[in-house]
């Protein structure tokens, strides 16, 4: 059993939904961001999406988008982001690390040179997102060994058909976007997205993960009583900048995780 | 390789050779293969080229002429250089010809907003144009830095009734602008068409703005034919993302004519500070297709350079990349400084004010004409008039004066 599938068996025996993290490495430097990982983690934050950032995210939102300036100033690469996910891995044997980025710096690393690298780091799978199935083969065709999941990603506006295919394909589990827009957009349409995470489940048997948009516990609660996981990303980075110089940064996002965590709970 | 097989790109998932595809999140996919379908469906119909001729041609100001530079031949003393006058085309560039295009296209398809990024801005007025033209709603995302220096282009799109978005992000040039649209369109995706303005972007961008604007060079070959009674020897234009470079150079893709494609050398290749992407960059994946790229080792995009807006880009469209790699099309460069002197010469010569753009490729065939002979016909795509760049010349000459 991967640590992706153990970790949804343990959620669904305790009866709890997952709390998916993404946080941008690197944010505000690499020993910082490290603290908050822990924290995070600490605090339930069932499986880590560690970001690694790319000069230029046309799918995210001016909070992540920030992010990914301040890592980047910060000089992460994925290099460093792979020593992150071993050390990670070190501290936290049991919990999924899931690497996202954009496809050019993985491009740009080497397909065969990241697959290496992060299956022997330690990570559980990768989210690449302007890498839609009509292109993933080109990368995920390299990969021969260790099954390294690629998380693929299902949209309000992807149709039945397509949707299909793209459950059909996907391994470890799915993320659900929950709207039209880029990451940080406000206001979760819950009702809306419920009908569109019941869709998917008639289509699958891997766990359905729901996130964009989504930032209050409420917003949790909500997506929790109908998904496998809710993720939850310019959320933390927010606070990560609102609270950039508090050297208790820290202990804000690990008691911000457990308002989220708690909602997860049903 | 036999010459046909230079027109058989792309494959049916948008491929050109190792370039090019859809690389983008997948809200965007089903509005980019629905707009495939729609491509396919109304674009060789000849009810919509019928339509589309008369536009171009009553609206828009289709054909341009194909003008014999003699004086600035006679002046250089070598190949006679023909210039094909995009610049004379309503709006003032090549633009508006894949504007219509889109823009009839997005009408077939029942959308009534449209979007676009805009660099120079000659490509933003153009699609507020066709807005106007079909009642549309419109809005152009620009870069901060782009609105300093093409102020007038700015001002057009107001009166012509679009929202212009300001873009503070990154460098604030067109790149960036790139970037935003595809955000605002990922949130708009319903009921918006996006109108992008080169052959690059995600597939089937850099195929439709090649299809529409190919009338250029399907024009001047006719035109050189009638006039000359022979292909001419070298063909010549510049290129920010590529479209009025393919528009050219498409329809001679087969035929035994030298083609160079003119980059922005900015203040110098070896400075770092430039635009030329295919001279200097490397393979990556930007705006939805791999293509040749400005970064850095890690595939962060690094900042380009140019004093013409319209080539101040680190992509390329995903043909040109193939092309090189084919070796049918050679690419250079050309600085700043030479693209000014080229600007002033054409003026005082000819009498024609070309954009900053279209100046580096004037450049180019000045250098080219010199060492041809007299017998030799080089062909230039003036893609557009340089009204815009008055305020960055002035701002060059005042720095001198100083
Ligand atoms: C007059 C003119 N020429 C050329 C370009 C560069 O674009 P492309 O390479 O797509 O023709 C621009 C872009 O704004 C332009 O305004």
């Amino acid at each position: 059993m991967t640590r992706i599938e153990k970790t949804f068996d343990r959620l669904a025996a305790a009866n709890e939904k997952a709390l998916v993290g993404f946080i941008t490495a690197g944010d505000p430097d690499t020993a910082k961001s490290f603290e908050i990982i822990s924290s995070m983690i600490d605090n339930g934050v069932d499986v880590l999406e560690l970001g690694v950032p790319f000069s230029d995210p046309t799918a995210d939102g001016p909070v992540i988008q920030r992010s990914s300036a301040r890592a980047i100033k910060s000089k992460m690469t994925l290099g460093k982001a792979k020593e992150m996910v071993g050390s990670i891995r070190k501290k936290y044997p049991d919990t999924p690390v899931i690497v996202f980025s954009y496809y050019n710096p993985i491009y740009a690393y080497g397909i065969e040179n990241f697959y290496g690298d992060f299956v022997s780091a330690g990570a559980d799978g990768v989210l690449v997102v302007d890498l839609p199935p009509e292109e993933s083969d080109e990368m995920t065709g390299k990969w021969t060994g260790d099954p390294l999941p690629l998380i693929r990603l299902v949209a309000p506006t992807t149709p039945d058909d397509r949707m299909k295919h793209i459950a059909d394909v996907s391994e470890g589990f799915i993320y659900m976007v929950s709207k039209t827009g880029v990451t940080g957009s406000a206001g979760l349409d819950a009702q809306e997205s419920s009908g569109q995470v019941a869709r998917l489940k008639q289509m699958t048997r891997l766990p359905v993960c729901v996130g964009f948009g989504i930032s209050t516990p409420a917003d949790v609660a909500d997506m929790a009583r109908v998904a496998d996981g809710v993720v939850i990303g310019s959320a933390f980075e927010r606070t990560i900048e609102n609270n950039i110089e508090d050297p208790d940064l820290a202990g804000i996002i690990g008691r911000q995780t457990a308002g989220y965590k708690a909602a997860t709970r049903m | 390789m036999t010459q046909e097989q230079y027109r058989q790109y792309p494959d049916e998932k948008g491929h050109f050779g190792p370039y090019g595809g859809r690389y983008v999140a997948e809200t965007l996919m089903p509005a980019l293969l629905e707009l495939e379908a729609a491509f396919n469906r109304f674009v060789p119909d000849s009810e919509f080229q019928a339509e589309l001729r008369v536009m171009l041609h009553t609206y828009a100001g289709r054909p341009t002429p194909l003008y014999c530079a003699r004086r600035l031949s006679d002046k250089l003393g070598g190949a006679a250089i023909y210039l094909k006058r995009e610049d004379l085309l309503h709006t003032g560039a090549h633009k508006i010809n894949n504007t219509l295009g889109q823009a009839l296209l997005a009408k077939k398809m029942g959308k009534t907003k449209i979007i676009a990024e805009t660099g120079a801005g000659q490509h933003g007025v153009a699609t507020a144009t066709a807005a106007a033209y079909f009642g549309m709603e419109c809005k152009v995302f620009m870069g901060v830095e782009d609105i300093r220096r093409q102020a007038p282009n700015v001002k057009r799109m107001e009166l012509l009734g679009a929202t212009v978005e300001p873009v503070a992000s990154g460098t604030g040039t067109l790149k960036d602008a790139m970037n935003e649209a595809m955000r605002y369109w990922v949130s708009a995706i319903r009921d918006t068409f996006y109108v992008i303005g080169s052959v690059a972007g995600p597939h089937p961008y850099p195929t439709m703005v090649r299809v529409f604007q190919k009338i250029i060079g399907e024009e001047a070959r006719a035109q050189v034919m009638e006039t000359c009674g022979r292909l001419p020897d070298l063909l010549i234009a510049c290129v920010g993302g590529g479209s009025n470079a393919m528009g050219l150079f498409y329809p001679f893709l087969n035929d035994d004519v030298a083609i160079m494609g003119v980059e922005a050398a900015g203040k110098g290749v070896e400075t770092g500070k430039h635009a030329a992407t295919l001279t200097a960059g490397t393979t990556g994946v930007l705006h939805g297709s791999k293509s040749y790229l400005l970064q850095d080792e890690c595939g962060q995009i690094r900042e380009a350079h140019s004093i013409s807006a319209g080539l101040d880009y680190p992509g390329v469209g995903p043909e040109h990349a193939l092309l090189k790699d084919l070796g049918r099309i050679t690419y250079m460069s050309v600085k700043d400084d030479e693209a000014l002197k080229a600007f002033e010469t054409l003026c005082r010569v000819e009498g024609i004010i070309p954009a900053l753009e279209s100046s580096h490729a004037v450049y180019c065939a000045m250098t080219e004409a010199k060492k041809r002979s007299t017998e030799d016909i080089i062909m230039v795509n003036l893609s557009g008039r340089g009204d815009k760049d008055l305020g960055i010349v002035a701002g060059v000459d005042e720095i001198k004066a100083k």
